[in-house]
Formats: structure tokens, sequence, C-alpha cells
């Protein structure tokens, strides 16, 4: 094949390729009409699920941009949910790494399944992340956090980064897929404590592995 | 005699308890349990035929042909999208837009329309509690969405989406697979959206791309083992939407048909292998 | 409606041939030691056997017991002897049966 007809051979490919993966987007932008087959689509809802039928700002924001933010929306993205953290009165992150060993197992809550709910939610930390040798059965949506704490030194700044990260992981991620924990109600102060216990405790198995 | 569907899980998982390993080997671990989960599943699959999905798959033609209902009469008259009657190779074309019901519909949502036309059952019965819970077999909807579908078996996707009805169920499927909404702030695509992961042991396909969409969709509806019973795709949207701390979906809402619609798009000329086999 | 056993066997088979016979049937093959949502437990409730005749002669027996997944496929070899009916029959607990017959064809 010429130089010529390869490169023009190199180009087409590129085109093709290019279509395929990244197929023209579709969207509907009008919110009210999602709204209303959202709406229709759920005619079981008691009024005070509505509200899980439509995302916040922060979540209408993400939903939109798919992978490309742009930098000015994250910045407001950041600012907006850092702004929610609540931290225990007495200041100390750190609680019980066995209950949040259970926790990281537990699924449980806010499904419609859960209610009236016989026991506390769950963080669920298993579905997406390997935390310990012991559990096989982990999941790879987020990293692996083995060696958490062990990895960080211990460090008083690592334990509240991870606070932080649990109750709400777009004040320093925005659009992190991981659920905002803490803001959203899902985990309480006490319980976030115990999973930072789980990371950042050199007794935990996460550190010991 | 073979019954390897048991031992199967119980070697698989023992091969993966072995290859977890340490922290070190983090990414060839992971290829090690993505190899036996393949393994595991490839062995489920290998026998078609000794799918109990086919027991449901009998169960549909039966009641196709059965007169059925207030109005005591078969399904042999249902219009699946290529005329009164024709069932083989229906399932492949759809979702489709249907004059007589004025919308875009999936399998479900038709042979729901025909049942409550044709043979007169009321549509509120027909809503009210329609997937089994674990152990119960399939509903007779879904046993007979899961009869139509296996007669697509070898045909590929070929839903056209040229109808304007039809492009706007696409383009809500698509926006409603990005939308980031309830308590977790879940959306399809948090799960879906990338090659490569999986939850707990569940590997997940990435329905944006194309070459996995079509891998994937057409092995629904699938017989779970973990539940034993067949799962529909409505049902399986259901489900989503319950893990996701969402309310219970509506079978046949316009949700579940845009989401199917944008799947089906994803998965066009994917091979139809009814029904599947899932954990 | 509940579905009737399914019943594999090949199409065209010769005296001598070693042939595969396969059976799916539909049951819960409840173990006993699941619990309801209340904590109550369900019952057991299993296919304890499986039978197979040829001609009348016993050619194939299975007992199952908790370690067999629900809807169970049990297949099984023989060697043809010549044309003749199969009956396979499935006993529950409590004794209930289950009796399929299927024609084999010989060439």
């Amino acid at each position: 094949m010429s130089e010529g007809s390869r490169t023009r051979f190199v180009v087409l490919a590129y085109i093709a390729f290019a279509g395929a993966s990244y197929a023209q987007q579709m969207e509907v932008t009008d919110e009210a009409r999602i709204d209303a087959a959202m709406h229709a689509a759920f005619p079981k809802a008691s009024p005070d699920w509505l509200s899980r039928l439509k995302g916040d700002q922060t979540m209408r924001a993400c939903s939109k941009s798919r992978d490309a933010l742009p930098a000015e929306v994250a910045r407001a993205i950041a600012a907006r949910e850092s702004a929610t953290i609540q931290y225990p009165p007495d200041g100390r992150l750190i609680g019980d790494w066995k209950k949040g060993e259970r926790l990281a197992q537990s699924g449980y809550g806010l499904r419609f399944t859960d209610y009236p709910p016989t026991r506390e939610n769950g963080g669920n930390c298993y579905a997406c992340h390997q935390l310990t040798n012991e559990e096989v059965s982990y999941g790879t949506v987020g990293p692996s956090l083995l060696e958490y704490g062990k990895i960080r030194k211990f460090s008083e700044a690592e334990a509240k980064a991870a606070y932080d990260k649990i109750y709400n992981s777009h004040a320093t991620f925005p659009c992190s897929l991981m659920p905002r924990f803490g803001t959203n109600g899902v985990l309480t102060i006490e319980q976030i404590k115990d999973l930072v216990a789980l990371l950042m405790s050199p007794e935990s198995p996460v550190n010991r592995p | 005699m073979k019954s390897i569907r048991n031992k199967v899980c119980a070697a698989a998982l023992a091969l993966i308890s072995a290859l977890a390993g340490t922290g070190q080997a983090q990414q060839s671990s992971n290829d090690s349990i993505a190899r036996e989960l393949d393994t595991y599943r490839s062995m489920m699959k290998s026998d078609p035929w000794s799918n109990p999905g086919m027991l449901d798959v009998d169960r549909g033609q039966a009641l196709w042909k059965t007169p059925e209902g207030p109005n005591n009469v078969s399904l042999e008259q249902c219009d699946l999208g290529l005329g009164p009657g024709k069932v083989d190779g229906a399932f492949a074309t759809l979702p489709r837009y249907f004059t007589d019901a004025d919308r875009v519909m999936d399998v479900e949502a038709r042979v729901l329309w025909c049942m409550e036309k044709l043979q007169g059952f009321e549509r509120v019965k027909l809503l009210t509690r329609p997937h089994p819970s674990a152990g119960m077999p399939v509903k007779d909807l879904g046993a007979i969405a899961t009869f139509v579908a296996y007669r697509s078996n070898a045909r590929s996707f070929s839903a056209t989406f040229s109808h304007p009805k039809e492009k706007e169920a696409l383009a809500l499927g698509e926006t409603l697979f990005f939308r980031r909404t309830g308590p977790m702030d879940f959306a399809c695509s948090t799960c879906h959206g990338e090659s490569g992961r999986r939850i707990r042991l569940q590997p997940l396909p990435f329905f944006s791309k194309a070459e996995e969409a079509r891998k994937i969709l057409g092995e629904w509806p699938a017989y779970r083992v973990s539940t034993a019973h067949v799962m529909t795709m409505q049902h399986r949207i259901y489900d989503c939407f319950w893990q996701m701390r969402l309310p219970e979906v509506e079978l046949g809402s316009d949700i579940s048909i845009a989401l199917i619609s944008y799947l089906v798009k994803q998965a066009d000329g994917g091979e139809i292998k009814i029904p599947g086999m899932k954990r | 409606m509940s579905a009737r056993p399914r019943i594999r066997l090949p199409d065209s088979v010769s005296i001598g041939d070693v042939i595969e016979i396969k059976t799916l049937m539909a049951h819960p093959m409840e173990t006993g030691t699941r619990r309801n949502t209340d904590g109550t437990l369900v019952s057991r409730l299993l296919l304890h056997t499986f039978e197979a005749k040829f001609r009348g002669r016993e050619v194939f027996r299975a007992a199952l017991h908790t370690g067999t997944a629900a809807n169970p496929f049990i297949s099984f070899f023989m060697k043809v002897p010549g044309p003749g009916e199969f009956e396979f029959t499935w006993v529950e607990d409590g004794g209930a049966r289950t009796i399929e017959r299927s024609a084999l064809k010989v060439s």
C-alpha cells in the first residue's frame, strides 16, 4: 500500500472507529417531561418517596455532564458539597472497626423492602471495594482499600480525609460515583466513624492482610 | 448422572478463594477471578437444553394456545408487530410503535395488551405483583414473553427505531440511563458505565459500549439460579430500581420501555439466545 | 398451570448405540433449611427419587438430596437394545409421583 493511500486508510479507519464508539448522543432536555414520565412510572410511590425520583442540583449537573465536567461546575460542586459535611461534636473521627466491618458487609436499608426497618442501614462497601483479604467476594467499581491506613501511615489528616470522603465524596471528587453517605442520610456520624476505624485502625483487618 | 450446577459453583468459589491472594498481585488477582467467573458461566451454559427456563418456554407456549380469561380466547390472534399470530422473529423487532395502542411497547407490554384486549383480563390485576418472588416460577405473562422471545432465537436484534415515538423512547432511555437520583445517587451508568467492573462477584456489562451490550442483551429473559426462576427484562429493571433505592416501577411503564429501547439499540445486531442462565 | 417434565431422546438411534437421555423437571426442591422473612423455617419438600425404566425394566435410578438444585436436570446413558418405551418417575417427599413416558424409535 502506498504512503498516500495508507494515510487515507488510517484516517478513514479512525473516523469509522470514532463513529462506532461515540454514537450520536440523544437526550431529552425537557426536565418537566422527564419528571412527568418518572411520576407516571411509579404510581405506588408514597409522597415521601417522590423526592427520590429527581436528583438535586449536584446530581443534575453530574447527569448532564456525563464524562466531561466543566472546571467551574466542578468547583461549584466541591464547594457546595463540602459545606454539607458535619463532624462529631468531640472531634474524634475514629470509632469501632468491628462495627465498621459489619457495616461494610451490609447492603441493608432504604430499599422498598426495608420498611419498616428491622436494623440499621449498611454502607455496602464490599459491593464496590476490596477491603480485607478475608473477604473474597468484593467488587471493583471503586479502588481496592486494602492496607488503606497503613499506606497513609495512620495519619490524623488522612483519617479526616477518609471521613470527608465517606460523608460526601463530591467535596474532593465532584461527580464521584460514590454515594453521599452522610449528606444523603444513608449513614449516621457514628457509623461513618466506625468505617473510618475500619480503614485507619492499625488493628483493623484492612491493615493486617 | 449430570447435576452440575451446584458442583460447578462450589469449584469456582474454591478457585476464586485460592486466587484472591494479597494486595500486591491486585490486577492479576482480579483477572484470575474474572477468568474463573467466566469459566463458571460457560459451564452453566454448556448444555442449553438443561436450562430450567425451557420449562417456562413450554408453559408460555401452552398459555399462548389455550383459551383463557373472561373472554375465553387464546392469544393466537395477538399481533406482536409482524401480524396477528405471527410469533417467529417478532421479539427481534421489538420494542416498536403499535398504532392500536398509540405507544412504543416491548414484548411484555405487548403481551399485557393482548391479555387485556383479547382475553379480557383486568389490567390492574395483571400489574399487581407481576414478578415472582424467590423460589416462585415466573408468572403467566412472563412465561408467555419468554416463549415469544425464544421464538426469535438465532436472530439478531433489529428494531429500527424509525417512527418518531420510537426515537422519543430512545432519547428518553438514553437520558434516563445517565440520570443520577435517589439516596445513593445512582444512575444506570454508575454500575454499567465502564468496562471490567463488578459488584461483589457479579460482572457488570458496560451498556454504552455496543460490543458489550450485544453480548449480554440476547440472554434476557434468563433463568436465575439463585432465585430458581426465569427473570424477564421488565423484572430485571424493577430489580435495578429496587437496589437504586427507588420505588416500584410499573411493568410496561414508559420509563422501563424507554430504557429497554436504549439497551436494544446498543445491542443492535446482537444474537438472541433465550433463555439465558444467570447467577 | 404447571409445566410437564421435559424429556430429550436422540432422534435416530441404532441397536448398540450408547445414547444420552436428558430430563428436566420443575420442582422447588425445598431443603427445609431456608427461612421465611418472618424467621420461620420453610418446610422441606424434595423429589427424593428418580427412576427410569425401559421396556418395564429399571435402567437408572437416582437418590436426590438437599444438595440438588431446584428444577433438577438429570441425564444418564444407556446402550440401546432395541425400540421400546421409557417410563420416568419422580417421587416426592410424601409419596406423590410424577410419571412421564417417551417412546424410543430405532432405525
